[in-house]
């Protein structure tokens, strides 16, 4: 027992879902989605990591005063806007994808 | 009366002019839950922002960094870095899957009616304990800034709050609730920038001589009372394994799973998306997000250190204060004024964002599908209960706020996140990726999640612990006695546990019905075919 959100074009799921160009789109998307969420949370944790367990690499002082430990934290925020960049020119390819695959349905 | 509080009257009376236009084009239930779709990408990507960054962020991040340097802008970075797991997992699929309310995804292909039960209960938890805070903090605020108004009491302050949100939300519903945030993000924004300007200009816009500061900064110890110079910019004054009996990184690592994932399940955050045209405006809105508030939280670094080297740590009084305590040294009593206004508008809009997404999940998915099995007996029935929810919403949080007055405000912060992480996350995830996730691994996930992280801080060291007898009144721990789990933070442990219980439900009861929807599932999410669309005017 399922129930239907929004309107019910008619549409045969299953069989959409069994179109090559659908298949090959979901598997491109998945293993973007994987690949980088598993780098920004390599990436993030590193850091807690880094200025939990190894506070005397990170006090290290590299740019005047400013050390290990604020420069990583910086860098966070653009890796994070980086990644935000990359997704969104790859979703666009994607949603180029998803409309070809309306139309041809 | 002060600046502060004509400046936080015409905020009051500009959001109040919204409701009213607001009100006005309120008609039916897209256009009350969802302000119609017709939001845009940036007023969506602002509206994120101004729903997200909460009295915690401004007030708590710039108080901590304050009093222990590094380690309160840790809270700055997870707070953006976890906007990825929003882009990139969750925005998208819930956006063309869903209607008005997260569990609209999870009910898509599972037995509606107890997954709804479940997602509605994990949604009202944590929008309460995060309302309670907020208003806690709202209340404490006041009594610190209308100093020469001492009629104006704590409760009076949280009813105020109160009773505003509840207009905005039944009068102006998603719209104006969308505009108030909106507004408070610029306002946010640029007091903050003006702030910053300001600290720059104390160290005579140089970059050395300001870091120079933080990294020997010499005050009186609060603890020992003993002069002492430190580097605020070291890492470990708060979480280091030093000053925590070894647990500090261990719990900053729980601390990080818990904002990361916890702010994907957070449920004012995710109806947001229900307010744009499409899953690209969605996509669109959280970029902008993330360029605001990762801007927001670069300069927390200003704030908080600007506080810790302008102000000294041992002349703030109140953490929370270290904010507006800053503006009023370096801008005089207009700024402090205006900063204080902005501390206000934050929280109203918080709190409004909260209150609508609380009554939306209580009308849509409890009364209107659990009670009613999905069908609205009169025309705006659904609209009629989610006005009366956000009333009585309103009225358990005033009375809760007064009662928990008390209450460490991060702490019930924290508890939102990690119930969001451990209960929400969990199923959100796996009912977009996983064929084989059922009925009964959601209400287990969601129920293990909730509770578990619940449990967990029960008995850590927040709740737990034998205070000295210096420690008098309200900030006695609740219970005396050793806490029996180390972590202040329950992430590390109740996100896992959130997640095997939804697997395990699974394995245990396969469900062949949500295995065939989920090719519909898929196809929806993944194109955007048969989306909610935004109702023309």
């Amino acid at each position: 027992m399922s129930e239907n959100n929004g309107d019910k074009p008619n549409v045969n799921w299953e069989e959409l879902e069994e179109q090559p160009a659908f298949r090959a789109l979901l598997a491109r998307k998945t293993r973007f989605i994987i690949t980088s969420t598993i780098f920004f949370v390599i990436y993030y944790f590193a850091l807690l990591v880094l200025v939990g367990w190894f506070p005397d690499v990170m006090k290290k002082q590299v740019l005047g005063k400013i050390n290990v430990a604020y420069l990583f934290a910086l860098s966070q925020f653009f890796m994070a806007w980086g990644m935000a960049f990359v997704y969104t020119r790859k979703a666009a390819e994607w949603d180029k994808a998803a409309a070809q695959i309306i139309i041809n349905q | 009366m002060t600046p502060a509080v004509w400046m936080f009257l015409a905020f009051v009376v500009a959001t109040l002019g919204i409701t009213i236009w607001a009100a006005k084009k309120n008609t039916g239930a897209s256009a009350y839950f969802a302000a119609g779709r017709s939001i845009t990408g940036w007023q969506n990507g602002l509206a994120v922002a101004g729903d997200y960054m909460s009295a915690a962020s401004f007030l708590g991040i710039s108080g901590m960094i304050a009093l222990f340097g590094y380690d309160g802008f840790m809270y700055s970075v997870g707070w953006l870095v976890a906007y990825l797991t929003v882009l990139i997992v969750v925005a998208e699929p819930l956006r063309n899957a869903g209607k008005y309310t997260m569990a609209d995804l999870l009910a898509y292909r599972l037995t509606p009616r107890p997954v709804r039960a479940m997602a509605s209960l994990s949604t009202i938890t944590v929008s309460t304990f995060y309302m309670v805070a907020q208003m806690i903090g709202a209340g404490a605020l006041v009594k610190l800034l209308l100093k020469d108004l001492p009629w104006i009491t704590t409760e009076w302050a949280i009813i105020g709050v109160g009773v505003l949100m509840v207009v905005y939300v039944v009068f102006g519903g998603m719209l104006a609730t969308t505009w108030v945030q909106i507004i408070k993000a610029i306002l946010l924004i640029t007091g903050t920038i003006f702030l910053s300007v300001l600290v720059m200009k104390h160290f005579d816009f140089s970059f050395v001589k300001f870091f120079d500061a933080i990294s020997n900064l010499t005050y009186t110890d609060s603890k020992t009372k003993l002069e002492v110079t430190r580097n605020f910019l070291d890492p470990g004054m708060k979480f280091g394994a030093d000053v925590t009996k070894g647990w500090g990184p261990l719990d900053l690592v729980s601390l990080g799973l818990a904002l990361v994932f916890g702010t994907a399940g957070l449920p004012h955050i995710l109806v947001r998306f229900y307010t744009v045209p499409d899953a690209k405006t969605a996509r669109v809105s959280v970029v902008w997000a993330m360029v605001i508030i990762g801007a927001f939280y670069i300069l927390t670094t200003f704030l908080g250190f600007g506080a810790a080297t302008i102000l000294k740590p041992h002349n703030i009084p109140t953490d929370n204060m270290a904010a507006p305590q800053l503006a009023e040294a370096l801008g005089g009593p207009m700024f402090f004024a205006f900063i204080s206004a902005v501390a206000f508008a934050t929280i109203l809009a918080v709190v409004a964002g909260l209150t609508i997404s609380a009554s939306a999940s209580f009308a849509h998915d409890f009364y209107t599908n659990v009670l009613h099995h999905g069908k609205e007996h009169r025309p705006g029935q659904e609209v009629r209960v989610a006005r009366i929810t956000a009333f009585v919403v309103g009225a358990v949080s005033i009375f809760l706020a007064i009662k928990l007055q008390s209450v460490n405000v991060a702490f019930l912060v924290g508890l939102a996140f990690a119930v969001a992480a451990s209960a929400n996350l969990p199923v959100i995830v796996l009912s977009i990726f996983w064929r084989k996730f059922t009925t009964t691994g959601a209400v287990l996930g969601l129920a293990v999640g909730l509770l578990s992280s619940i449990v967990l801080i029960l008995l850590s060291p927040s709740i737990m612990g034998i205070d000295g007898p210096e420690i008098i009144g309200a900030k006695r721990r609740l219970i005396q006695m050793n806490a029996l789990f180390p972590l202040t933070n329950p992430g590390i442990l109740s996100i896992p546990l959130g997640f095997l219980a939804a697997i395990f439900g699974s394995l245990l009861r396969p469900e062949p019905e949500a295995e065939r929807k989920f090719a519909e599932l898929k196809v929806r999410a993944h194109t955007g075919l048969g989306a909610e669309k935004a109702t023309s005017h």
